[in-house]
């Protein structure tokens, strides 16, 4: 062992902010990439998900006319995929790694340390964010160049649309680890937003072919208002009011989500 | 301000009524090593989280370099290094990328080799947390709360899991950190490292303080310790009465105030009646007496030796353990060597 510099008889600016620091959310982050970098599995659900399924939809829809509903077979895999991959690269995935890190202790030890508990949420969720992000803009090239899809009609509700949606389901991934114990029942748990949000926000089959009723008590899931958003953005089309409450919908369910996330979140693993 | 820990009169308890903390009060000045000791169970990671700031107390306070750890964590944090009991470090990162990370979640962190070089892990670098033995793992938790140069060092149990040279290089560096200026709160069972490395002491058992001050304090008023065999056929009656012997399967044991005269009296009778004392061994009080007493439930001291250690109980059996009966002491001795193991 070696001799240490000695503790510095100074109080230099150390002046705490209310803002993240950015420093700290890049080593965060950087560390998180990491582990999802080695944790294959995740790596490649994430990444693979949304490729198989544009493929499934486009083989299974081909001969179904979805003219009515005033859309394409093509459309319909490209915003699915969206909406797939923020829901298993960021929902899944991160509902497994908070409870990874609280089970392991790396929340705890984080909390003995400068950053604040934001920072440190979204240290960890920020690679899968990104991710996924990336992932809805390869898709949409992909689509533009390989499937003949027109270029979206308004690329800003695509691009407001996908980012209401990693938020929001980053904020429900950290209220999902509070109700889950293990990195492995993170699949259970994880499931019940996934199916419900396949079926009923939208993801495949648009909510205009959907009865009135049925179609209105969808409209106010969680991940309704992003798909709406996100598929007003490749067609255009889309009434101001319809795109508010879309928007309203999405802002609602992240401000209950960080209100159950303050409230439930647990850091440590129950003893 | 001269301190750089105050709790008064700190509670802690847990869902299901369970306390864990039952009103603690003490101070560390500024650049002293205070050790909490005490069995597994007896409230000391309850205790240091509260002044680490990971959880409220129900009752008391807890101030830190003047601050209130967990409502001023931001005004707190930087200035404090953490070791918690267990690492909490992503088991897929190396050694090189864990340091990385918290240096850049530090303010102006110690380069990552000198953290490195300073608790020997120079040189594994490359390795993967999950590969490192349990020993380097203590060490590598003790090189991040190192990392940002911190006034004041909260250490849980840093040497479990060592191995007698890393204790000791451990110790040295402790030492020197508080030769530095850094204040270091440590919990510990090991009663050798509390009583080498600490400037003063608080012996804790279930949630409370019973004995606090130097080693020297609360050593003092414990009975030094003579032991030996006696050969087939001498019983344990013949020897000088005033010595208060308590013999077990033929092993004596002497607990007496005055060592040196005692131990003369046993040897001038040994010598004039030609006894030989197998195994003889003697020794003064140490803080193993101590804490054993405390361990088995007889609180050694009913008188605090330190202000701090107001909240000591009084209970009937407080001051037992020097005017036990001969039979009892020894047969307490041993069970209350079971319960430190």
């Amino acid at each position: 062992m070696s001799s240490l510099a000695r503790v510095p008889s100074r109080i230099p600016s150390r002046i705490p902010s209310r803002f993240p620091s950015r420093a700290r959310l890049v080593a965060l982050g950087r560390a998180e990439l990491t582990l999802l970098v080695r944790n294959r599995t995740a790596l490649f659900g994430a990444l693979l998900v949304p490729l198989l399924v544009v493929e499934a939809v486009r083989s299974s829809l081909r001969s179904t006319d979805l003219g009515k509903a005033g859309t394409s077979v093509a459309e319909v895999a490209v915003t699915g995929a969206m909406g797939m991959a923020l829901l298993i690269g960021v929902y899944s995935n991160l509902v497994a790694a908070f409870v990874a890190r609280r089970e392991t202790l790396v929340l705890k030890r984080l909390r003995t340390g400068e950053p604040t508990d934001p920072e440190i949420l979204t240290g960890i969720a920020l690679p899968a964010a990104t991710l996924a992000l990336l992932q809805c803009a390869v898709l949409a090239i992909g689509g533009i160049a390989v499937l003949d899809l027109p270029a979206p009609a308004r690329p800003e509700l695509l691009l407001a649309g996908a980012v209401l949606g990693t938020v929001l389901l980053t904020t429900l991934a950290a209220a999902t680890s509070a109700v889950t114990r293990t990195p492995e029942s993170a699949q259970l748990t994880a499931l019940p937003l996934v199916l419900v949000s396949s079926i009923g926000s939208g993801l495949f089959v648009p909510l205009s072919v959907l009865p009135e009723r049925l179609a209105s008590v969808c409209e106010l899931l969680p991940l309704t208002g992003v798909m709406t958003l996100v598929r007003s953005g490749w067609t255009g089309g889309a009434e101001a009011g319809d795109l508010l409450g879309a928007a309203a919908t999405a802002v609602a369910w992240i401000a209950l989500s960080v209100f159950a996330v303050q409230r439930w979140f647990r850091w440590d693993p129950r003893r | 301000m001269t301190n750089a820990i105050e709790a008064e009169g700190l509670r802690r308890s847990y869902s299901g009524d369970f306390e864990a903390v039952r009103g603690i009060s003490f101070t560390v000045p500024r650049g002293e090593i205070f050790a909490l000791l005490g069995t597994n169970g007896a409230g000391k990671t309850s205790t240091v989280e509260l002044l680490e700031g990971l959880a409220a107390p129900s009752a008391g306070t807890a101030r830190v370099l003047g601050h209130d750890p967990y409502r001023e964590r931001a005004a707190v944090r930087p200035r404090i290094g953490v070791m918690l009991q267990e690492g909490g470090f992503p088991s897929d990162l190396t050694v090189a990328e864990t340091v990385r990370m918290w240096a850049g979640c530090t303010t102006h962190a110690r380069p990552t080799a000198e953290a490195l070089d300073a608790t020997g892990l120079a040189g594994r670098e490359q390795v993967r947390v999950k590969q490192l033995s349990g020993g380097e793992r203590r060490r590598l938790d003790l090189a991040l709360a190192l990392l940002g140069r911190p006034e004041v060092l909260f250490l849980d149990e840093p040497t479990t899991g060592l191995d007698a040279e890393g204790r000791r290089d451990t110790w040295d560096l402790v030492r020197a950190l508080r030769d530095g200026g850094t204040t270091v709160l440590l919990t510990t069972h090991y009663l050798e490292e509390a009583e080498t490395l600490a400037d003063r002491l608080a012996i804790m058992h279930r949630g409370q303080i019973v004995l606090s001050g130097t080693p020297a304090e609360v050593t003092a008023a414990r009975p030094a310790r003579i032991r030996f065999t006696l050969p087939e056929g001498v019983p344990a009656a013949r020897l000088p009465l005033h010595l208060r012997a308590a013999e077990d399967d033929g092993r004596v044991e002497i607990r007496t105030g005055s060592l040196q005269d005692d131990l003369a009296v046993l040897l001038r009778w040994a010598g004039e009646n030609d006894i030989r004392l197998d195994a003889l061994d003697a020794r003064s009080a140490s803080l193993e007496e101590a804490f054993l007493d405390i361990a088995a439930g007889r609180a050694g001291e009913p008188r605090p030796l330190a202000p701090d250690s107001s909240h000591a109980p009084t209970g009937p059996d407080s001051a037992a353990a020097p005017t036990a009966s001969p039979a009892a002491t020894a047969s307490d001795t041993s069970l209350a060597s079971e319960a430190v193991r």
